[in-house]
């Protein structure tokens, strides 16, 4: 039996409200081909974790969920991948739109060169609010539900650069929050952080799934334990398991998924 | 002691090192000397130029318009040069920057990295520096005077030449086709300095490439495209041979006002001084003064854009 603590399970522990769903969903680098056919289903307002060991296709097929993946000139994606029962690479989806509504966080934080005020208004200011006062009023809203008002509050318009490192990647998810998405994607948002700092991301976390839903990548499998309700694990590009948290880390039903939460590889 | 183990170096207890390390110290020597060799050279010039054209240099001097024959010291002044480089320098980098960020641009972010008309324009680009500047006096003369310039006059139906001569718009434009190559390339350095990290935040906000462009690229890269600017105004200030057939002028009674006009020119007017000299000896101070004057315009403007290049750098450092 792993010995890895999980978060107990919610008294009426029904499935989440269906909200993403990947119908036999393959993803091409050129000739190679990242992800094999995956088709599952994510809940609503409920944390899901993507676990799996290095270039298992976890942080492609999250990037596929904002379409980020278009950036890359050799992509090609077959099946497809609905969000409210809408398919996000049909042929007249809007991309800008759909960013609205599906944020994400990188390892990497990457607040922008300006004050901290700028960088979380920008979202905001790309899509239309020009009122001062609106600015300034989702401004500390999102700065209070990224736990970094207390820290911020005077010098708000001082560079953001000037932040240490678990701050700045709290900036940067009040800077995903501030335009009020659905769905926030976060790809190892702890793994530069050091214990402390990853710490107070996994209360934020915890907090925030009470409006978002939240797919998080993580090769931390402690962490998944920790903050997720459903967790799946990948492999070469394949999905092995998926399956409520609890259930993956104390009894999968996968040999390949237990050698792997175990720690047999990986 | 040093060990006797076969096969190693010799070691000391102390750590000590027994022998001297000839070639570290010669060729540290060696930059030594080189540093001091270019600095040599500078110095002797810029000395040389100061020390020489001091004596004829003053306020009269740089505030006058001369009299035909400015030769002569005592009615002498480099005022019409002094505006009419100013001007064409000016009125190229107008031209110059623009073109030479959006072409920059489209190579960074829009064209696919070995696409035939990617690597088509990169060609043109890096041939284009190496074409000598009297090349690009003749193709000025070619094209913007005898083609564009004409049919200008056509179009306005002008009864004499208005366009199709030699004016400061088209020496300014040939200056700037010149150093297209120096803005692009320092353009696109900057651009790609810049980490991807900050163009995925803002695309992952529901940014277009355009928005990511116009707010988060171009506002970092701006003191490298200024650096290009600086590097094209040095360039440009001291070039005689792409203004020859253009616009320079070997006298003019009054300041060019217009972009039709021809003007006067610093670097030509030493050509000059030095060629068509009745009299050497009185000619020479007055020489040495427009060499002294010319470096001093360039200084200034190459200072000016520093200036503003390191308030830019300082805004950008400190809050947004």
């Amino acid at each position: 039996m792993p010995r890895v603590a999980v978060a107990e399970a919610k008294p009426n522990a029904s499935p989440a409200a269906p909200f993403i769903q990947i119908e036999s969903l393959s993803l091409f680098y050129g000739a190679s081909k990242a992800l094999k056919n995956i088709s599952v289903t994510l809940g609503e307002k409920v944390v899901t974790a993507f676990i799996g060991p290095s270039g298992c296709g976890k942080s492609t097929l999250l990037r596929c969920f904002n379409r980020m993946n278009d950036l890359i000139d050799s992509v090609r994606i077959e099946g497809a991948i609905k969000i409210g029962g809408y398919d996000i690479y049909g042929p007249d989806v809007d991309v800008i739109e759909l960013r609205k509504r599906v944020g994400m966080v990188f390892q990497k934080s990457n607040p922008f060169p300006k004050s901290i005020y700028e960088n979380v208004a920008y979202g905001l200011r790309l899509h239309g609010v020009k009122n001062k006062s609106e600015l300034d009023i989702a401004v500390e809203k999102s700065l209070h539900q990224s736990a970094l008002w207390d820290e911020v509050k005077d010098r708000l318009h001082s560079s953001a650069l000037g932040l240490s490192g678990g701050q700045q990647q709290r900036l940067c998810i009040a800077r995903a929050i501030a335009i009020r998405p659905e769905i926030i994607l976060m790809d190892e948002p702890a793994s530069a952080l050091d214990p402390l700092a990853t710490a107070r991301i996994e209360e934020l976390i915890l907090e925030l799934k009470k409006d978002f839903t939240i797919v998080i990548v993580t090769h931390n499998m402690q962490q998944a334990a920790r903050i997720s309700d459903q967790t799946a694990f990948f492999y070469l590009g394949e999905l092995i398991e998926f399956d409520s948290t609890r259930k993956i880390f104390t009894n999968p039903a996968k040999k390949q998924t237990e050698d792997y939460v175990t720690g047999r590889f990986g | 002691m040093t060990s006797l183990t076969p096969g190693t170096k010799s070691r000391t207890r102390n750590f000590h090192s027994e022998k001297f390390d000839f070639a570290s110290f010669f060729f540290t020597g060696l930059t030594g000397l080189a540093t001091l060799f270019i600095l040599g050279i500078l110095a002797t010039i810029l000395i040389n130029i100061i020390v020489n054209g001091w004596k004829g240099f003053s306020w009269h001097f740089v505030s006058t318009i001369p009299k035909k024959d400015f030769f002569d010291i005592n009615t002498t002044g480099v005022l019409p040069m002094i505006v009419g480089t100013t001007f064409r320098v000016l009125v190229m980098t107008i031209f110059v920057i623009p073109v030479g960020v959006i072409t920059a641009i489209y190579l960074t972010e829009y064209a696919a990295s070995n696409s035939l008309i990617t690597r088509i324009i990169r060609a043109a680009v890096n041939n284009l520096a190496g074409v000598p500047s009297i090349v690009f006096g003749l193709f000025g003369l070619g094209f913007f005077i005898n083609f564009v310039g004409k049919n200008l006059d056509a179009l306005f139906h002008n009864p004499s030449a208005v366009w199709g001569q030699p004016a400061l718009i088209w020496a300014s434009l040939t200056l700037a086709v010149m150093t297209l190559p120096v803005v692009i390339v320092a353009t696109e350095e900057s651009l790609k300095a810049i980490p991807p990290g900050l163009r995925e935040a803002s695309l992952a906000l529901g940014a277009t490439k355009l928005e990511t462009i116009l707010k988060i690229v171009l506002p970092q890269a701006l003191p490298g495209i200024m650096t290009g600017g600086i590097l094209a105004v040095s360039r440009a200030a001291g070039e005689v041979a792409p203004i020859l057939f253009t616009g320079v002028a070997y006298y003019m009674a009054s300041l060019p006002t217009h972009l039709s006009d021809q003007f006067m020119d610093l670097g030509y007017h030493v050509f000059v001084l030095s060629t068509q000299s009745p009299n050497i000896e009185q000619t020479r101070p007055i020489l040495y003064a427009t060499v002294l004057v010319l470096l001093l315009l360039t200084f200034a403007l190459n200072i000016v854009a520093i200036i503003i290049r390191s308030n830019i750098r300082r805004k950008m450092r400190s809050l947004h």
